[in-house]
């Protein structure tokens, strides 16, 4: 009986998906329409069989913390996390070899691009973010999710964004604004998602036992609120037909540009960084069994980060058509913010330097470290690129590229990966992770990775930057667009070389997260007794 | 520190201090640039994109150009010496959204209009590397192949009015004849059309008079892009900012 | 509430909450970190105090260097030009022969050209200057409207059949089978006897009645022989130098449909001292006249 009420609901969305299906005004919002009709179907039929990663049925004893939601949230990060690099590794070898374009519409470069930006930062990343804050905050707390199944309506509804989000992008559906491509009506549906999770998220912070909130939270918290914000306010549209899939921007022009980058920026502000830092204030603290570094850091760090980071967007737009004052502001702003972000990183390391010992012997240790260091060394390298005079070199190059690698395969996926390994076990119940030395090659293999695509991104885009501007002795632009295209080819080929071994990696994270979710065991050497030579 | 256990006791205070910090930079920075005067350049021709013009961006849009071509040349010697005049942000007060770009794996598009050839643009968009070795630019051979959809024109044209764009009730009613006549020099609606937009160019665009393809509409509109503002009435030194 | 105590490993003291056993340690700020955020903040009020910053209400603080990105462009331009002041004013006054004479000039004026092909021309024209299908090869010495030093800058100013400019090159050769000047197996004919003009004709018969076809329509423009017409832009059928191709099927399809090669004009695009010189490095490519 329980059943039946959301079984009506979902039978009700697909009727009126089914409308808009009949009425739609151009084809691919039709096509879509039929996507959300076959999702209703299937809810349907899951609801009726009751499975296993549906909601928790009544009759089964209710566990102390909802963790259904954040299995699947696990699953769902490595699966998009694969996916992503995929298309990553894709893009890559497109842009060293071009006819992997196929000269089709779904498989060129223009449309893929945005499929890996959106599949990396909001299905891995975002995933990522849901179930950990799911998983801290109620560890946090001491109270169950807040609001009952919600949480699972916040999985379920954040794939179903996915999945219009990314077939959009492949048969052209997109805003084009950089990071919130997606189209309005898929926008309305995040938003719709969103607001539940912060429910959620402030409901079990509402139930919470002890009285103060852990810091965690803290960034758990402005992550998500600021991403509504900048959500909202940069995805303002008309649509052509509210049963169509275009729209145009209330914006145009020189104010469009600072709202997007505005949003743009913040993105990484607050999505790859104020949110990725709540799950290091968590993992890290526990993996190394020690107290966080400091209290004080925490605050001043926490309050002044997110003060900052929202000015900050105008260095995306430096010497363009903005107006000079604010380019000046969001240089300024940029370099204050190197401290405010350092400081995650000192309260991160300095954790961690109460158990250096476990490097040797404890591989996530280690990836956190990495991903510390990585965290630190893009905040300092934005900073830089924000001084108008380098910027006038590296925008518009490879040298960008290299910088968000830095910071997103370093930081972000290496805390992620790290997080991971530690919450398998203990969500699946297992004593333990199927093999240490697994995670000891899937370090490497990213590392080189990651070490191959930022020093030949770096190479790339200082070439094309000075032979961009590169004059003879006479006063003479030296050379045409299409050598510097042609002279940066070699290290195209070792980014994409470098995005292979990325993948590895993370094929080998998923067979051992596999593996050790079915509680196997391999059996090895143990760690640290004797490094193996690769060290 | 002490009393920072008030904020941290209180998750609503939390949430509430939390917007009010991430709010400030916002509209200090973002609001001035709806009301300072100088924000956007005063200068003579920028008219709102022809029916044709528009469809054409929309393709550029969805094909994702703007991922590796930049529509905005900053004010530096060596830019302004390989792409023409600096980009002013009058040139894309009826872009909505902007097209300004972050990288350029191809080169800056701001002034691409009448550099080259239509035949040169259909044979580049087909098969990029039979004219520029080195290129690595896709190949969009469907282009030539796929004929626009003419009857919804006018509700972009009134969608882009809601945002701003002053397109008129003319433009409006006229919006499939004009879409039509760009196209097509023998049509009798070309007279029309350059009197509602200024300097459109009218021809066949993509060597096939017998469509109006997708080919045609995003050449329209490469064609056009640096051709509307009068830079000979531009007066640099009125607008520095 | 807990009570704070000490930790083991560094001695500082934690600040009494735990949560799911995390504890934090009360460790006073970094001394080098505050300070520099400080150094940081200090140095952002003294940059917004020097440059461009503060919106107010009707203008901003202009900031007390008086900068200006646009203003700095400007003076920069101004001053690459006077850096070339004197070549400028040279190429500016001398006729195009007279520059190709003074070597120091010719040096300049070749290097400047070279540049301005570079970002100009290169896409059309390819990297060596040798052309492809449709874009001819500048390299070479056969010319489509002229090789001499004046005829190649006109060229390059007003372009070939170039409608917004006036005075732009134009002819064109009809499309004599889309527009039914001639049928198809005169077509067939008139393009066996080209064939033939370059010794490559494989069917005689079909030749021989192609001549006079030819001399009705081609030889026009392309001249008795087949030597072709400069005044026309017309080319020479006779050598080994084609445009679009030398193998029957193109040549069938240039007669029926014509082709109709268009170059941009860059007298609009760019100042007549880089047409100048873009002249004299082109005639300088091997096949100047
Ligand atoms: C993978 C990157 C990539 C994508 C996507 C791409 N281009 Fe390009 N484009 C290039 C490169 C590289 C060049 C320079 C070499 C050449 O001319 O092909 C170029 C050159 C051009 C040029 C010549 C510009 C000049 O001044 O020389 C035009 C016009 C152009 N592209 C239009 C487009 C359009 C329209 C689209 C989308 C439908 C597009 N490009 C998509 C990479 C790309
Ligand atoms: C859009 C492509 C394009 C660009 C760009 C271009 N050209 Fe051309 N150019 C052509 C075509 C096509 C022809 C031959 C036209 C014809 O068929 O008669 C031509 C012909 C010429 C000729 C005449 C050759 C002869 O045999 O008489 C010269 C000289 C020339 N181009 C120089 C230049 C220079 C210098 C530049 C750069 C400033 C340039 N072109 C840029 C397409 C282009
Ligand atoms: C009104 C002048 C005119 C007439 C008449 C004319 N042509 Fe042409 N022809 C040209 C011009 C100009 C070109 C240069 C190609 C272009 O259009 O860009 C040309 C090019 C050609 C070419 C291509 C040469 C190459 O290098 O690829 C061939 C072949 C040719 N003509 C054959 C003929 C034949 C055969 C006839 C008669 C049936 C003819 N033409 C009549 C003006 C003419
Ligand atoms: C196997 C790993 C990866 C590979 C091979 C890869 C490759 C690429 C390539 C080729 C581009 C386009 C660059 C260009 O246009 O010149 C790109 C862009 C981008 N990628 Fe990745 N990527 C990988 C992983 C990631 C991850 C994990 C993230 C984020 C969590 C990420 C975020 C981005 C972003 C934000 C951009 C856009 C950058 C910009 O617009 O400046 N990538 N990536
Ligand atoms: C203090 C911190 C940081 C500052 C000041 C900063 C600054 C910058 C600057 C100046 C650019 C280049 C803009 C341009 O020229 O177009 C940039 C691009 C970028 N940065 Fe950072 N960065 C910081 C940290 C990070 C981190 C930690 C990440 C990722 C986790 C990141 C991800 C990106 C991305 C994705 C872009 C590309 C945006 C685009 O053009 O599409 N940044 N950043
Ligand atoms: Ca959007
Ligand atoms: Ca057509
Ligand atoms: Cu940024």
């Amino acid at each position: 009986m329980a059943a039946a009420a959301p079984m009506i609901l979902y039978g009700l969305a697909g009727l009126a998906a089914l409308f808009a299906a009949a009425k739609a005004h151009d084809e691919l919002f039709a096509i879509h329409a039929w996507l959300v009709v076959l999702i209703c179907i299937i809810a349907i039929f899951a609801t009726a069989r009751a499975l296993k990663f549906g909601p928790e049925a009544d009759d089964r004893p209710k566990e102390k913390y909802l963790d259904g939601v954040v299995r699947a949230g696990v699953v769902a990060t490595v699966f998009w996390g694969l996916t992503g690099f995929l298309v990553g590794v894709v893009i890559a070898f497109q842009l060293s070899f071009p006819e992997l374009n196929f000269d089709l519409p779904y498989t060129n470069f223009g449309r893929l691009r945005p499929l890996h930006t959106s599949a990396v930062i909001f299905a891995f990343g975002g995933n990522a973010l849901i179930c950990t804050s799911f998983y801290v905050v109620q560890r946090t707390t001491g109270a169950r999710l807040a609001l009952g199944n919600t949480a699972w309506f916040v999985f379920w509804g954040y794939q179903i964004f996915i999945v219009l989000a990314a077939t959009g992008y492949l048969l052209g559906v997109t805003q084009s604004r950089e990071y919130a491509e997606p189209e309005w009506y898929v926008d309305l549906w995040l938003t719709v998602v969103w607001v539940a999770y912060l429910a959620v998220f402030l409901g079990t912070l509402f139930n919470r036992k002890e009285p103060h909130i852990y810091v965690a939270n803290w960034f758990y918290l402005s992550f998500i609120v600021t991403v509504a914000m900048l959500h909202i306010v940069n995805n303002l549209s008309m649509p052509v037909s509210f049963l169509g899939s275009k729209s145009y921007s209330l914006f145009s022009g020189v104010q469009d540009a600072l709202t997007q980058w505005w949003y743009g920026h913040n993105a990484v502000g607050f999505f790859l960084t104020a949110g990725f830092l709540g799950i290091m204030y968590y993992f890290v603290p526990k993996q190394a069994n020690r107290p966080v570094y400091s209290y004080r850091l925490s605050i001043v760090h926490f309050w002044s980060l997110i003060f900052l980071y929202i000015w900050a967007g105008p260095h995306h737009l430096h010497y363009t058509a903005l107006p000079d004052w604010a380019q000046t502001l969001g240089m300024v702003f940029s370099i204050m913010l190197w401290m405010p972000s350092w400081g995650g990183m000192i309260n991160g390391l300095m954790t961690l330097s109460g158990a250096w010992d476990k490097l040797r012997t404890d591989p996530i240790i280690r990836m956190m470290v990495l991903s510390l260091a990585f965290y630190g060394m893009s905040t300092f390298e934005g900073p830089v690129m924000s001084i108008k005079a380098v910027n006038s070199l590296s925008h518009y190059t490879d040298w960008t590229i290299g910088h968000v690698h830095s910071g997103t395969l370093g930081w972000v996926g290496m805390i992620t990966f790290s997080a991971l390994y530690f919450l398998v076990p203990r969500l699946w119940k297992q004593d333990g992770l199927y093999s240490l030395r697994l995670i000891n090659w899937h370090f490497w293999l990213a590392t080189l990775g990651i070490v191959l695509y930022t020093a030949s991104m770096w190479v790339s885009g200082i070439t094309q930057g000075l032979m961009w501007r590169a004059y003879d002795s006479l006063g003479f632009l030296e050379y045409s667009f299409a050598e510097a295209v042609a002279a940066t080819h070699p290290m195209n080929v070792i980014r994409a070389l470098g995005g292979v071994l990325f993948l590895l990696g993370a094929l080998i994270m998923t067979y051992n997260l596999w593996r050790s979710a079915r509680g196997d065991k391999r059996s090895e050497r143990p760690m640290g007794a004797a490094m193996p030579a690769t060290v | 520190m002490i009393n920072h256990k008030v904020i941290e006791t209180n998750a609503t205070l939390m949430l509430v201090l939390s917007l009010v910090v991430v709010s400030i930079g916002g509209i200090i920075e973002i609001a001035p640039l709806f009301y300072l005067e100088n924000t956007i350049e005063k200068v003579e021709g920028m008219r709102p994109y022809t029916p044709l013009e528009l469809v054409g961006r929309n393709i550029y849009i969805r094909e994702g150009c703007y991922t590796c071509h930049s529509q905005m040349i900053r004010p530096f010697r060596d830019e302004v010496e390989r792409y023409g005049h600096y980009s002013l942000a009058a040139e894309s007060m009826y872009d909505h959204p902007f097209k300004w770009g972050s990288k350029r794996t191809g080169p800056d598009l701001a002034r691409v209009g009448g550099r080259y050839s239509d035949e040169w643009h259909v044979q580049h968009m087909i098969a990029p590397r039979s004219l520029v070795p080195e290129s690595i630019m896709p190949g969009y051979p469907f282009l030539a192949r796929t004929e626009i959809r003419e009857d919804d024109i006018a509700l972009h044209l009134k969608a882009n009015k809601t945002v701003g764009v002053p397109y008129t009730a003319d433009m409006i009613k006229n919006a499939v004849s004009d879409l039509k006549a760009q196209a097509n020099p023998d049509a009798d609606g070309g007279e029309a059309l350059q009197k509602r937009y200024p300097k459109t160019q009218i021809r066949d665009f993509d060597g096939n008079p017998k469509k109006i393809t997708e080919m045609d509409a995003l050449l329209a509109y490469l064609q056009m892009l640096r051709t509307l503002v009068d830079f000979s009435a531009y007066k640099a030194e009125d607008n520095l900012r | 509430m807990t009570s704070t105590e000490r930790d083991p490993v560094s001695g500082t003291e934690t600040t009494g909450h735990v949560w799911d056993g995390i504890k934090e340690l009360n460790t006073p700020l970094p001394r080098w970190w505050i300070r520099t955020f400080y150094v940081t903040i200090i140095w952002a009020v003294g940059y917004c105090i020097a440059y461009p910053a503060v919106p107010l209400i009707n203008s901003v603080t202009n900031g007390v260097l008086g900068y200006s990105s646009r203003a700095e462009v400007a003076v920069e331009l101004t001053k690459a030009k006077a850096a070339q002041q004197k070549y400028r004013d040279k190429i500016a006054k001398l006729s195009l022969a007279e520059i190709r004479k003074d070597k120091d000039l010719f040096q300049f004026a070749v290097a400047g050209g070279r540049s301005a092909y570079a970002v100009n021309c290169v896409q059309c024209h390819g990297s060596g200057a040798v052309g492809s299908t449709g874009y001819p090869n500048l390299n070479d010495d056969e010319w489509l409207w002229g090789g001499n030093l004046e005829q190649i800058a006109i060229t390059i100013a007003h372009g070939i059949r170039f409608d917004e400019d006036e005075d732009t090159r134009i002819s064109e050769m009809p499309a004599f089978g889309s527009d039914e000047i001639l049928t198809s197996p005169q077509i067939n004919d008139t393009a066996e006897y080209v064939l033939s003009l370059s010794s490559k004709s494989t069917d005689g018969i079909a030749a021989r009645n192609g001549k006079t076809l030819y001399a009705e329509n081609c030889a026009p423009c392309h001249g008795e022989t087949g030597a072709g017409n400069r005044e026309l832009g017309a080319p020479s059928l006779r050598d080994a130098i084609w445009l679009y191709g030398s193998d029957k099927k193109t040549i069938v399809e240039t007669i029926s449909k014509s082709r109709k090669g268009v170059m941009p004009a860059w007298g609009q695009r760019l100042d007549p001292l880089t047409i100048k010189q873009l002249a004299v490095y082109v005639h300088s490519l091997g096949g100047g006249e």
